[in-house]
């Protein structure tokens, strides 16, 4: 269990904002931070990693104090042992993959460790190669094996899956999954993706400007409690046109232009530019496997 | 034929130099990067100094500071058993001033360009300040210590006017290439001034254009074709 109540200023492009974070994390769950950029996700992370700290507060670990501003207690990053997966992937450009997976070991720690993740993770083919010569995808991947090397306790995402297309998203979104559950992990994972979070969270924490606003299960958070039997979607209205007492609304759902009819009452509250939820109930789907 | 002394001589105080100030350089280019002291322009400042102010007026200060009739002077002749004025060691001492903006700022420009993930990476992952410093940082900057290394060690070649000042022209001690060149002028010995000249002119050219090549990676794409 994390229990974590922080407080730092931060000093960003907008101004001042206070962090003021106070929540617990429960062992073995894997809980998703969302929020705009610029809410401080990346620091809450930063600062349970010990790379980062708070003006004052506490963070306990499984009952072990990580960091307590009044009695001075700071545990160093290398003391933490917490498995990291930066943004950017900080991949040792010097290193090739194997290398990179290797440099994480603990000292006398066995080798065999890595063979194995290079295996559930898929990485035998490019486990000589350098990190400039892989792609977004591959790199997550070399990151999050990497992370995962020393056996931490707690795993930690900062928005790995953002860059990547949605193939090799949702793949790298069931690697995650496999170690989370494989090495009982707790994980926290920043993301923006409300399907991403919908699929793999316990728990959302929803930050703004440095508070959590809202916190719970996805479906509490996201108000999708009657998912039963149901299907919606949220869009963007792009064009209204008017045929007899009817209207037509062109809606743009995620890359997708959808037209769907509307009844004159409800059309006539609608304008282009409006957000919507567009659902429907009780009916029967045609379902073709793509992929 | 010339005498080798003055090019032996030159090179040793070069290559000494150079190790020396690759000691020096890689913790203070590394501060300079990394640190958030309000000290660092003035630090970056000094290191800078010797780029702009003539080689002569380091020279003058260093013969001052050194000599034996002054405080800090005689300490060192008393207690160190030191003698820096027109000896090899003064003559190391200047070339490490006179060169130290040549290995600094590369070395600076290195670890400022390299991602801070790399370093907070290798934290995370347990490892040691020094561990990563030579593991992950300075395999990383390869070049960048490559171009220190070439440009202080060519730098120190081509000193004159601060070897002039504090080292003198002592055969065998302080004479170096470039002062040579120049007694050899001034005796009207203009051949043996020609052969120092062209030896100083295509070794330097050499060491640089192997710079060039290896850092813009002309050697590697041959290998691959």
């Amino acid at each position: 269990m994390i229990e974590i109540a922080i407080q730092k200023i931060l000093t960003s492009a907008l101004g001042e904002m206070s962090l003021d974070i106070n929540t617990t994390i429960e062992k073995g769950n894997l809980v998703t931070i969302y929020g705009k950029s610029g809410a401080g996700k990346t620091t809450i992370l930063r600062i349970l990693a010990g790379l980062l700290s708070p003006d004052k507060g506490e963070i306990k670990v499984n009952g072990i104090t990580w960091l307590n501003t009044i009695n001075g207690i700071n545990l160093k990053p290398q003391k933490r042992k917490i498995g990291f997966v930066f943004q950017d992937y900080a991949l040792f450009p010097n290193m090739n993959v194997k290398e990179n997976l290797l440099f994480a070991l603990n000292k006398g720690q066995d080798t065999k460790i890595v063979n194995h993740l290079i295996e559930i993770i898929e990485l035998g083919e490019l486990q000589n190669r350098k990190p400039e010569t892989l792609s977004g995808g591959q790199k997550q991947r070399v990151a999050l094996a990497r992370a995962l090397v020393q056996k931490p306790s707690i795993l930690m995402l900062d928005e790995p899956l953002s860059a990547l297309d949605s193939e090799i998203r949702f793949k790298l979104q069931q690697y995650i999954l496999t170690v989370h559950k494989e090495y009982k992990l707790t994980t926290l994972l920043i993301s923006h993706d409300i399907s991403e979070i919908l699929r793999m969270s316990d728990k959302v924490l929803e930050l703004d400007n440095g508070k959590i606003i809202r916190q719970g299960t996805p479906n509490e958070v996201f108000n999708y409690k009657e998912l039963n039997a149901k299907f919606q979607f949220t869009g963007t209205i792009i064009d209204i046109v008017k045929q007899d007492f009817i209207f037509i609304l062109t809606i743009r759902i995620g890359k997708d232009l959808v037209k769907v009819v509307a009844d004159e009452s409800e059309g006539e509250q609608l304008l282009i530019g409006d957000k919507i939820l567009v659902s429907s109930k009780a009916f029967n789907p045609v379902i073709n496997k793509i992929g | 034929m010339i005498d080798w002394e003055p090019l032996i001589l030159t090179f040793k105080l070069a290559f000494i130099t150079t190790i020396l100030l690759l000691l020096l350089s890689i913790p203070l280019g590394f501060w300079l990067a990394h640190t958030k002291s309000k000290l660092k322009p003035i630090f970056e400042t000094f290191v800078s100094m010797p780029l702009v102010l003539p080689p002569t007026v380091i020279g003058f200060y260093l013969l001052i500071a050194f000599s034996p009739s002054n405080s800090f002077g005689s300490w060192l002749n008393d207690w160190l058993g030191l003698r820096l004025v027109f000896s090899f060691e003064g003559l190391l001492i200047a070339s490490i001033i006179y060169s130290l903006p040549f290995m600094v700022h590369p070395i600076q420009a290195g670890f400022s360009n390299l991602p801070g993930s790399l370093k907070d990476m290798s934290y995370v992952l347990g490892k040691s300040k020094t561990t990563t410093l030579f593991k992950v940082l300075l395999p990383n900057i390869k070049s960048s210590l490559l171009t220190g290394i070439v440009l202080a060690f060519a730098h120190t070649v081509g000193e004159f006017g601060v070897v002039l000042m504090i080292g003198g022209n002592i055969p065998g001690k302080t004479k170096v290439a470039s002062i040579a060149i120049y007694d050899e002028v001034e005796s009207l010995n203009y051949d043996a001034a020609n052969t120092y000249s062209l030896i100083l002119f295509a070794l330097t050219f050499s060491i640089l254009l192997a710079v060039y090549l290896i850092n813009g990676g002309y050697l590697k794409k041959q290998k691959n074709d």
